[in-house]
């Protein structure tokens, strides 16, 4: 069952473990918006390990606006950025 | 957390500075096409020895010069290796073996040798 649906506000897990991780460096800590639902996927982290991968994890496009993915960003402010993020790797964002 | 307290793998590049990406398309190499075509047999139900996570995960942990020095297929060539050895399907000694008998009856000189993982 998929725990976030469609315009939730989430907060990406501000994490550094080793090991195969889809969450790319860049998008840890910040905040965005679930933009749609992917589908439910075998866990790329056990995967990768030879395990499993079960349960399947639903995956998430998340969309963040450019400038709180990157400081130093300059182009509109209206741009955004979508990122496929794991569930395990989100949480509710604290408003 | 510090910045240098946070883990950060030599392939998640996303953000640092580099160089231009060479966006020019070419066309690939017969072998590169067989080291396509093994990794997929190998994670095909019947075999499911090396299936996209593994073979990333094998690509994330070959260290990072190797990472750097190898192209894009021959990166999946070394993950190969690496993993049929571990999992007892192909041994290094009987891959390094059986190149040695082809280049002996081919009669092959200056063979260009890449590096693996755990050398060659």
């Amino acid at each position: 069952m998929a725990r976030f649906g469609i315009g939730d506000k989430v907060c990406v897990e501000d994490t550094y473990p080793l090991g195969h991780i889809r969450t790319p460096f860049y998008i840890r800590g910040k905040h965005g918006v679930i933009a749609d639902f992917v589908g439910e996927y075998l866990n790329p982290e056990l995967a990768a390990k030879g395990e499993s991968g079960l349960p399947k994890q639903p995956l998430y496009r998340v969309r963040f606006n450019q400038a709180d993915a990157w400081p130093a960003y300059k182009g509109p402010s209206t741009d955004t950025l979508d990122v496929e993020i794991y569930e395990h790797w989100l949480a509710p964002a604290v408003e | 957390m510090t910045e240098d307290a946070k883990h950060r793998g030599y392939h998640d590049i996303g953000g640092l500075e580099a160089e231009p990406i060479d966006q020019s398309e070419h066309v690939l190499e017969p072998w590169e096409k067989r080291v396509d075509a093994m990794r997929m047999l190998l994670g095909d139900n019947k075999r499911n020895i090396l299936r996209a996570d593994g073979l990333r995960h094998a690509i994330e942990t070959m260290g990072e010069d190797l990472y750097l020095e190898l192209s894009y297929y021959e990166r999946w060539m070394a993950a190969i290796m690496n993993v049929v050895d571990q999992r007892g399907v192909v041994t290094r000694d009987e891959l390094f073996e059986r190149m040695a008998e082809i280049e002996a009856r081919l009669d092959l000189q200056d063979v260009e040798r890449r590096p693996f993982p755990g050398g060659n």
